[in-house]
């Protein structure tokens, strides 16, 4: 049933890694390896959607924009492809405290595709080869080669699995079905199967996208119009602000209504999730529109936002109205929201099913435990998002290359980035649902800011070899600059002189009845950095981003100071290794459901271990002691 | 696990005059220096020295104390230890160990002590295993009994709290994960007005702990019964050891003896009273007071019958007392001949179970077992109806709870943005957790999912 092609060959080009998917991930685990002196080969279905974005029109936003920066700090190519390519950008949150900000831009996707690829292209030891993987070749637990659909042979030393949704896919609206992957392009139909028969466990997981609607056939007088900012700050810390100040578009905000709602509570049983034509599990975050009715009925009206897809496209994507209902019940609801009265719909909204691995089978390398040499990435592992993926890809082609060079892997921990909560969770809690990224997942917050993802990772970086020594020198100049500059801030007195007063008073502030530090006035809710600049004289002149961590860091040092004694207190638990020949099964005063988690994760620290449901303190308290023996 | 400052009584919790708290840890002697108002800093003090002085806590004296100085390596734990020996008594105790945990130090979990001198190298192997034992033996009480173990009241009251903080935290985190789809804008009035009643709450459930009549955990157990129905020797048969003075003269126990048993895994606070009769007898009449008023406030009642007597007025007042209550009867005296039978008693005693039992041949001492751990699973007995925190540990949690939640306010007040309110929110989250026994998991993404619609 397999092969079209009934002769195996071998193909003599030698390489040492091979990605396989050319999405987020896969782009960004290939440039990782090739970068870092690897050959490699990246295998597509499909060369002309490499770094396709089949759902929303846009990179980044909350928690996610996060990512973007961390990617970039870490010497990913994410945020430079962005910012090269976004046609509107926001920061989200700006009223909100700096640990929430959050970048989000508007792609034009095509343009994002093609800078994407070109970048690949123009990348020495990658290869490009549009060809579907069927089966990982192993040789006694570690990895030696795929095999393609045409039968041929690649051998090579590491692969890393990032097939995002293509996996045995089908979309799904009303009772239409299609084996296909997202926009109708090929599924791959055989890898799940070589994959199971490694021993890998398997999930089905569904996401979905809302139709596309030709913007001349909108209204837009009907909806408010969102705009980009004023200023645009770039995602990658290597681009000049300067360079981004373009002409934007803008987005449309609309709502559904009680007709709408209407229509849709009176079609349920055509959707196929009701039907059960849909077995897997859905992501909460991104529910469909007839979810987000059912589950809220007291909302008499839910967010549309129309987002053009690129500049050189009238096609427009309907956020907030993904759905799998049937095409006729499509055109009724879209129709019936203000300004989509006579919307013509370029392409369906569906739903899409694909096979992805329960991620607990992997290291925190992102590498299988079981199969050495073979690392995963992106929406295979069960998350959703690009960034999500980029980020992972990111971190399993930085591993396969250390892997290969004989050194070990790297971890960004709870503590470093949102990359490490990303993937701790995905390796250590069961999950149902493909996984968002939130703010709320990262318990370190205040520390893991957009706007210090640098000075966290941008050494890590430079020893992986991702970072020029260029970028890492001005790197450790900033945080001179930052270092020096608080602490002369916390020194500096301010006495009680008319014009100290006058300054406070201009912003609301109580006067002064002694002298205080200027310091102490930064910490003031209604002050800040800049806004103190005239009554402090002795101010060096320093770069905006300096400025932006002196007034962070001394605002809310009570708050950051508390999280970094948490912090200190986790890494003393991460930092307690357990060996990887424990047996469990050994110690005795362990509780069984305890040994059974401990024996399915195998976590590689105390701290791993201390967040698996299921193992409890006390649990925790006898591993500790074991371990010492 | 951790290397912070901890800090235990560490003698056992019984009215003798003379008790130890303990505080081990890196910090051990500055928070000593804190409350210790003596004629030299600790911190400045020789190993191994005792210094005579006062605990204070602000501008009141708690107790006249000897304070005993070691320094790491040297000690039980390995760290920095000091250990202060009090002598008022529970009460005393119990406001000096407080003092220090104000002042720094985190409550000792069970064990922690000794699991911390184990972990540097004070202890061998063997002793390590008794150490996993006792870790284990918690950890097992823990599971089976840490949600029922909490009166039902106090678990409701706890839970609502936390039902109201995570519900506002998912509100404030939806708003920061989907600032498109829901405001917080103006939020912070309303987080003011539900933190403020969480604070009342809070404080509440504090100012009954103060009140707190008995500080020991576990479930308040009364023995009642006529006098010389063997109600002492029941007692002494429940912890071991001769402790109630028991003799053939009716109306010997004249005070009310507390001794804190363990029957079947379950810790039981048993307090033997006099017996309950009509008495001239002044002292005695003290006695019988006091018995009738702790019947009425127990979790659990055993009531001791002498089968070799026949029934009197005296059994019908009991009996009065104790009905829909959580009673158990025991017909004592089962090795002698007896007048009144299982069926004769079951018959007057309607739902309440029977055991006959013999306290002097210590016979049916393991039905009593099983029919406590029976009614303790089934959750019938769990603690008093009143809502009053008696653990020391639960009640720094509320009170670290109670802190947290004053931040929130302080915040607001002060107007830092919103997801700075969700720091503090979810500390008090997390503290309250502790006392109910549940992890915070997953919990705020699944409030934030179920409560909140967001998402493209």
């Amino acid at each position: 049933m397999k092969y079209s092609a009934n002769s195996v060959w071998e193909n003599k080009d030698e390489y040492d890694v091979a990605v396989i998917g050319a999405g987020h991930a896969g782009c960004e685990a290939a440039l990782a390896t090739a970068r870092l002196g690897f050959r490699t080969v990246m295998f597509t279905v499909s060369v002309d959607s490499i770094a396709l974005m089949p759902c929303n029109p846009n990179i980044g936003g909350t928690s996610k924009g996060h990512l973007v920066r961390e990617i970039d700090a870490l010497g990913g190519e994410m945020g430079k492809v962005i910012d090269r390519t976004f046609i509107q950008s926001k920061m989200l949150n700006k009223s909100k405290g700096p640990a929430v900000h959050s970048l989000r831009a508007q792609a034009d996707k095509a343009d994002y595709s093609r800078a994407m690829r070109q970048v690949l292209e123009n990348q020495e030891r990658l290869d490009i080869r549009q060809m579907e993987v069927t089966d990982i070749l192993t040789e006694d637990g570690h990895v030696t080669g795929v095999k393609t659909y045409s039968g041929a042979v690649y051998r090579c030393r590491a692969v890393i699995l990032c097939t995002g949704t293509y996996l045995k896919a089908r979309c799904i609206y009303g009772d239409v079905s299609m084996y296909t992957g997202p926009n109708g392009l090929q599924s791959a139909n055989y890898l799940t199967d070589s994959l199971k028969s490694l021993g890998i466990k398997m999930y089905r997981f569904k996401t979905g996208t809302p139709a596309r609607i030709d913007r001349n056939s909108i209204d837009f007088s009907k909806m408010e119009e969102q705009k980009g900012d004023e200023r645009v700050v770039p995602f990658s810390f290597t681009t000049d602000p300067d360079d981004v100040q373009i002409d934007q578009v803008s987005c449309w905000l609309t709502y559904t209504n009680e007709k709408t709602h209407e229509i849709i509570r009176n079609n349920l049983d055509r959707s196929p999730l009701f039907s059960g034509a849909i077995e897997g599990t859905g992501p909460r975050y991104c529910p469909s529109i007839e979810d987000k009715v059912v589950k809220f009925p007291d909302k008499n009206r839910h967010q549309v936002f129309i987002e053009p897809e690129g500049i050189h496209t009238t096609e427009m994507y309907v956020g907030g109205m993904s759905s799998s209902l049937p095409e006729d019940v499509q055109y009724a609801m879209y129709r019936s929201v203000p300004g989509l009265e006579h919307a013509k719909i370029v392409r369906n909204a569906y739903a899409i099913e694909y096979d992805c691995i329960d991620a607990r089978q992997l290291k925190s390398t992102l590498e299988f435990k079981n199969i050495e040499g073979l690392f995963s990435g992106g929406q295979f592992n069960g998350s959703s998002g690009y960034e999500e993926a980029a980020a992972q890809g990111l971190i399993a082609g930085i591993n396969a290359a250390r892997k290969l060079q004989g050194k070990e892997g790297i971890i960004i921990d709870r503590s470093q980035g949102y990359i490490g909560v990303l993937i701790d969770d995905l390796v250590t809690k069961e999950s149902h649902e493909p996984y968002r990224m939130m703010t709320s997942r990262a318990e370190y917050r205040l520390l893991l800011r957009q706007d210090n993802a640098d000075l966290r990772l941008t050494k890590t970086g430079y020893e992986v070899g991702l970072i020029d020594e260029e970028r890492y020198q001005n790197l450790l100049r900033k945080e001179q600059m930052i270092d020096a500059e608080i602490e002369r801030v916390e020194r500096t007195n301010i006495g009680t002189s008319e014009k100290v007063q006058k300054v406070l008073e201009s912003f609301g502030s109580t006067p002064l009845n002694s002298g205080t530090t200027l310091a102490e006035l930064i910490r003031r809710p209604e002050l800040s950095y800049e806004k103190l600049a005239d009554i402090d004289e002795k101010r060096p002149e320093l770069p905006c981003d300096v400025e932006e961590q002196v007034n962070i860091n001394i605002k809310y040092d009570g708050y950051i100071k508390r999280q970094m004694r948490q912090v200190e207190q986790f890494k003393k638990l991460e930092n307690k290794k357990i060996p990887d020949d424990i047996n469990y099964d050994d110690i005795q005063s362990l509780r069984i459901e305890a040994k059974q988690k401990l024996n399915a994760i195998r976590p590689a620290s105390i701290g791993q271990a201390s967040r698996i449901s299921g193992v409890s303190p006390a649990d925790v308290s006898v591993l500790l002691v074991y371990l010492k023996q | 696990m951790k290397n912070d400052t901890i800090a235990a009584i560490s003698t056992g919790m019984t009215n003798s005059g003379i008790g130890i708290v303990r505080i081990s840890g890196d910090e051990a002697f500055d928070i000593a220096d804190r409350i210790y108002k003596g004629k030299s800093k600790i911190a400045e003090s020789e190993s191994h020295t005792i210094h005579y002085g006062h605990i204070t806590d602000g501008s009141e004296t708690i107790d006249e104390v000897l304070v005993m100085v070691m320094k790491s390596p040297r000690t039980f734990t390995g760290e920095n230890t000091v250990e202060i020996n009090c002598h008022g008594g529970t009460f005393v105790l119990k406001r000096v160990l407080e003092a220090v945990l104000k002042n720094g130090a985190r409550a000792a979990e069970p064990g922690e002590f000794t699991k911390r001198a184990f972990l540097n190298g004070k202890m061998d192997l063997s002793q390590a295993e008794a150490v996993i034992d006792v870790i284990n033996s918690e950890n097992e009480y823990a599971l089976q009994s840490s949600i029922s173990q909490l009166k039902g009241n106090i678990k409701n009251k706890i839970n609502d709290i936390r039902n109201e903080i995570i519900y506002h935290t998912a509100f404030i985190e939806s708003a920061l994960d989907d600032p498109e789809h829901i405001s917080v804008e103006g939020y912070g009035e309303t987080l003011k007005s539900a933190a403020e009643k969480i604070i009342t709450e809070l404080e509440k459930l504090i100012r009954s702990a103060d009140n707190g009549r008995v500080m020991k955990e576990g479930i308040n157990t009364v023995i009642v019964g006529k006098p010389n129905a063997g109600k002492s020797s029941l007692l002494n048969v429940l912890s071991g050891h001769e402790r109630a003075i028991v003799t053939d003269i009716e109306g010997t126990t004249r005070d009310i003896l507390e001794e804190q048993v363990k029957l079947g895994g379950l810790s039981l606070n048993v307090i033997d009273t006099a017996g309950i009769r009509r008495t001239d007898d002044v002292i005695e009449k003290i006695g019988v007071d006091k018995a009738q008023e702790y019947a009425k406030n127990a979790d659990l009642i055993i009531y001791v019958v002498d089968a070799s007597k026949d029934l009197d007025e005296n059994d019908d007042k009991i009996l009065g007392l104790v009905t829909d209550k959580n009673t158990i009867i025991l017909l004592n005296k089962s090795d002698l001949d007896t007048v009144i039978t299982a069926d004769i008693m079951k018959e007057k005693a309607g739902d309440i179970p029977v055991i006959s039992v013999s306290a002097k041949e210590e016979q049916g001492i393991r039905e009593l077992e099983e029919k406590v751990k029976e009614m303790f699973l089934k959750g019938e007995i769990s603690f008093n109806d009143q809502i009053y925190i008696t653990n020391i540990r639960q009640k720094n949690a509320l009170s670290q709870a109670l802190e947290s939640m004053k931040k929130v306010i302080m915040s607001i007040e002060d107007g830092m943005p919103e997801d700075f309110y969700s720091i503090d929110l979810m500390d008090a989250y997390e503290s309250l957790g502790s006392i109910t026994g549940e992890a915070v998991g997953e919990d705020l993404i699944n409030e934030i999912f179920s409560k909140f619609c967001m998402g493209k």
